[in-house]
């Protein structure tokens, strides 16, 4: 059975295949994810369609076509393979030995590629009658390096307690962000503590590296770059008390994840209201095309979510009309697809408004970028307990200041600051949500 | 039993494989310390092995250079006389310098080493291997020692993350015919001798026994080497090892092959042989028996048995491919384990072995392990030999150059031997070199550089080689793969 780049979706017409988590020779099973593509839009995972001896034809690394056969299952029958099955592992190695045995190549080119877990089949030989050379190495090594960097990554990340909402839309100091269990760390056999040194190898530079743009940072640049310049943008702050949502939670959180299998966070409270906002205030739900403005009758919010490869903004559909619980749940799902790497491009397109939460990483104050056409998003900042007056008398209470950007062609900044302040006493006031709604 | 220090890695035995281990592994960040029961570093192949013979065969080959050659080269001299003292002399001066060699590396890079003898004592509650260490009454002696032992008794406990077995082989002895150390002695003791023997029997014609036996012809002594099976050197290719065995007679070794020993007797400083060839017994007089049958892993009083540590039918420890022992954390490498008893393996895979245990995935490319006799000529080889081929039913073709028409040797007056490529039928990768001939020790390099680069026949053939030079050979030998040898 062949192994073929899908479709992703619209106007997406070539992919990288970044990594290739089974080597040629490896007995796979139904549903075994196979590679990770890569494409401007999204990271996938293509799992195999049926069980069998995989076969790679496409070595890492290389963009590919839609469609692109990039291997072959070559299916057996079902007695064999569960015989077979605990050798795996061995035969797996024994094959790349036996490879790396019929390469023609240099002691130090087979012990890197040992060392990477490289194929040669899969590697052009640019020396002596196609030789492969360490140079042909280098390339695939500091992809893979570049991989790495990202896992030791994901352990340094403050652990989010409520999974859902992650970081600030494109402002350019999104860590990068959570990956899925890379493979690459879990054939690499136990290391012991201190004894392998974790520095860089020689051939990689010693103060600076240099890696190319994976397809999706591309991407991102290049959309942050054009919005900066296409736009008006300017940013607006406010801040709100969440002492009541805070009461609401912690009154109803057991019963809520009881009921619904989700922790009440307080990205809900904020989607409402926005909603609610963005109904009083038209302008900032529309975008400009061309030279006329496109009001939206409806409501599809993007979450902003720190992705392994970059931020990517899932939508969630007429979220005006959801429930409380099931906006959690549905973002609950989006972090999933994008920790699995399945989420499609379907969930990208669109959206009317972008609501970015920076305070899962601690930002007290940012200015978010615009999601373009979007003309407005909002940026969620952490919740600190800070001294406010009320009624004449200094409080404690917990804050959270709220920014908005917004592209000043289509916005006012009288419409800008009202919208800002309704959403600051719907979520101070959240009971005015149910009556409003 | 009263001090406990604990390591990453303890190493027992400093041969070639478990020193190199030793080091690697403190290059590579682990606290480590190495048990030795001799009281010089470097093991077998130090003390007792490759650099004493070699310093022999070196200051024999002289001796009858000055003595058979020199007035073919118009130098007249009066027949050298031999100061056998002065020789030993000078071999234990090498190994003494090398030795402290090995002694200064431990210190540079921070190794603890012990005098003793080792076995493994189980694991301790913190779950370290323990190993057992007694320490000789003249450990102190030892210049090379650290003083962790100061001021302490005569057991010592170590415990470490990882253990290392790497003790070495030792030679074994002819069935009912044990060593005595005069006159039925191993290698260890024909490094030693104190005077040249009249006659000396070698029993086996492997590469321990033909050197030997140079040294002491050379010197002067009969020597006569019994061998059970009908050929010398068996494991070598067909051709150079006749080659040898013709070279080796013409300088006066007398050889009695397909002969198995049933017994000797001693009678005073002498002894009788007696042997079976074929239809009956017969005997020769003879003043020392060489012993050079073979040698055995030294797996005795290391306490394998109580960890239950796997051996195979041969006595070999088992071990994986990261060179651990059925029990995780306890690995092996060198002459215990399988594989050809070569110093150099024992390296490579010391080497190998400490890497792994860093989480690097190294291998030891046993295909590309060259092997070497130093007898004079030399013979050397790597990769397979023709009859390998033939049985394994692989398509090869043979390219041959003989030493006697190479400028170079000519000069020299070293004319014996020939260099000999065997390579792909299709491919033309090369799969087999075979040398015999003066320095073919230092010529297998390239064969192995370039083996090792999947070259082909036609690569060493599109080399340049410098004239006038023995490295020619090679060249020409590899062009003959294709019938384009140009000095034939």
């Amino acid at each position: 059975m062949d192994i073929k780049i899908p479709e992703v979706g619209e106007s997406v017409y070539e992919a990288l295949l970044a990594k290739w988590f089974r080597r040629s020779g490896d007995e796979v099973k139904k549903d075994d994810p196979l590679c990770e593509i890569e494409t401007d839009k999204i990271t996938l995972d293509i799992n195999a369609d049926a069980a069998g001896i995989l076969s790679i034809a496409v070595a890492e690394g290389t963009t590919v076509k839609i469609g692109t056969v990039i291997g072959l299952i070559a299916e057996q029958p079902a007695t064999l393979q569960s015989s077979s099955i605990p050798a795996t592992a061995v035969i797996a190695h024994e094959s790349l030995e036996e490879d790396l045995k019929a390469s023609v190549s240099s002691p130090s080119a087979r012990r890197e590629m040992r060392e990477q877990g490289i194929v040669p089949e899969s590697v052009a030989g640019t020396g002596k009658g196609g030789r492969i050379t360490l140079n042909d190495l280098f390339s695939r090594i500091e992809g893979q390096a570049r991989r790495s960097s990202e896992e030791i990554a994901v352990e340094t990340q403050p652990q989010v307690q409520a999974a859902p909402t992650l970081p600030v839309s494109p402002p350019p100091v999104v860590p990068n962000a959570v990956s899925p269990q890379s493979p690459v760390i879990k054939t690499r056999p136990e290391t012991h503590g201190s004894v392998r040194s974790e520095e860089a190898p020689a051939y990689a530079g010693g103060r600076e590296e240099r890696r190319p743009m994976s397809p999706i940072r591309k991407r991102i640049a290049e959309r942050l770059l054009t919005v900066r310049q296409q736009t008006a943008m300017l940013t607006s702050f406010n801040e709100a008390d969440l002492s009541q949502i805070k009461a609401l939670r912690e009154k109803y959180s057991e019963q809520f994840q009881k009921r619904h299998g989700v922790t009440l966070g307080f990205m809900p409270f904020f989607v409402k209201a926005c909603c609610q906002a963005l109904r009083q205030f038209p302008a900032v739900n529309a975008s400009i095309d061309g030279n006329d403005i496109v009001y939206h009758n409806y409501h599809d919010i993007g979450i902003a979510v720190g992705g392994e490869k970059g931020l990517v903004v899932p939508i969630l559909r007429d979220a005006d009309k959801m429930h409380l619980y099931e906006i959690e749940q549905a973002i609950a799902a989006f972090v999933e697809k994008i920790r699995t790497n399945q989420l499609a491009i379907a969930d990208l397109e669109g959206g009317t408004f972008t609501i970015s939460n920076g305070g899962v990483y601690g930002s007290l104050l940012s200015t978010p970028i615009l999601n373009p056409p979007q003309s407005a998003v909002l940026g969620m900042h952490a919740i600190q307990d800070r001294p406010v007056v009320r009624e004449g008398q200094v409080v404690i209470r917990p804050m959270m200041y709220l920014a908005l950007s917004y592209d000043h062609r289509l916005i006012d900044g009288r419409e800008a600051v009202q919208f800002l302040k309704t959403l600051k006493e719907y979520v101070e006031e959240p009971e005015e949500l149910l009556l409003e709604g | 039993m009263t001090d406990t220090t604990s390591f990453d890695l303890i190493v027992i035995g400093a041969g070639p494989g478990g020193y190199v281990a030793a080091i690697r592994a403190a290059q590579l960040g682990m606290k480590v310390a190495v048990v030795e029961k001799r009281a010089q570093l470097g093991g077998v192949c130090l003390n007792e092995g490759c650099i004493p013979s070699k310093a022999l065969l070196d200051s024999s080959e002289l001796f009858a250079l000055a003595r058979d050659k020199f007035s073919l080269h118009g130098i007249v001299i009066e027949p050298p006389h031999l100061d056998l003292a002065t020789m030993m002399r000078r071999k234990d001066e090498v190994v003494r310098k090398l030795t402290d060699g090995i002694a200064y590396l431990f210190k540079k890079n921070e190794i603890q080493s012990v005098q003793g003898s080792a076995r493994l004592n189980g694991i301790n509650p913190a779950g370290l291997h323990e190993v057992l260490v007694t320490v000789p009454e003249t450990s102190h002696t030892a210049e090379w020692q650290q003083d962790l032992l100061a001021g302490q008794t005569s057991t010592v406990i170590l415990s470490g993350r990882r253990v290392l077995l790497a003790p070495g082989s030792e030679a074994t002895e002819l069935p009912g015919i044990p060593f005595d150390g005069q006159v039925i002695v191993n290698a260890r003791d024909a490094l030693c001798f104190d005077q040249v023997p009249d006659h000396l029997i070698i029993a086996g014609a492997g590469y321990i026994g033909l050197e030997m036996g140079s040294i002491w012809r050379r010197l002067g002594a009969q020597v006569t080497v019994l061998e059970m099976l009908p050929q010398v050197l068996p494991t070598m290719d067909r051709q150079a090892a006749d080659t040898l065995y013709r070279s080796l007679r013409k300088q006066g070794i007398q050889f009695k092959l397909e002969t198995r020993i049933t017994g000797v007797r001693r009678i005073g400083a002498k002894a009788i042989v007696q042997f079976n060839a074929g239809t009956g017994s017969e005997e020769i007089d003879c003043d020392r028996v060489l012993v050079a049958v073979g040698r055995r892993p030294l797996t005795a009083g290391l306490g394998l048995g109580e960890m239950a540590i796997k051996l195979d039918e041969k006595g070999r420890v088992v071990v994986d491919g990261d060179y651990q022992t059925n029990i995780p954390g306890i690995y092996a490498i060198g002459d215990l384990i399988t594989g050809p008893m070569l110093a150099h393996k024992a390296m490579e895979e010391g080497v190998v072995c400490a890497e792994r245990m860093a989480g690097q995935k190294s291998v030891v490319e046993y295909e590309y392990i060259p092997g070497v006799v130093y007898t004079w000529p030399e013979g050397a080889a790597v990769g397979n030999t023709e009859e390998q081929l033939k049985e394994a039913g692989i398509q090869y073709k043979v390219g041959r150059f003989n030493f006697a028409a190479l400028g170079r040797a000519r000069c020299m007056d070293e004319t014996e031997g020939f260099v000999k490529i065997l390579a792909h039928g299709d491919t033309d990768r090369i799969l087999g070199i075979h040398i015999v001939g003066p320095r073919a020790s230092d010529m297998v390099a390239e064969a192995v550089a370039v083996m090792s680069f999947g070259g082909t026949a036609r690569d060493i053939s599109l080399t340049c080689h410098a004239h006038p030079t023995l490295s020619e050979a090679m060249k020409e030998a590899a062009l003959d793969v294709h019938k384009e040898a140009i000095h034939v």
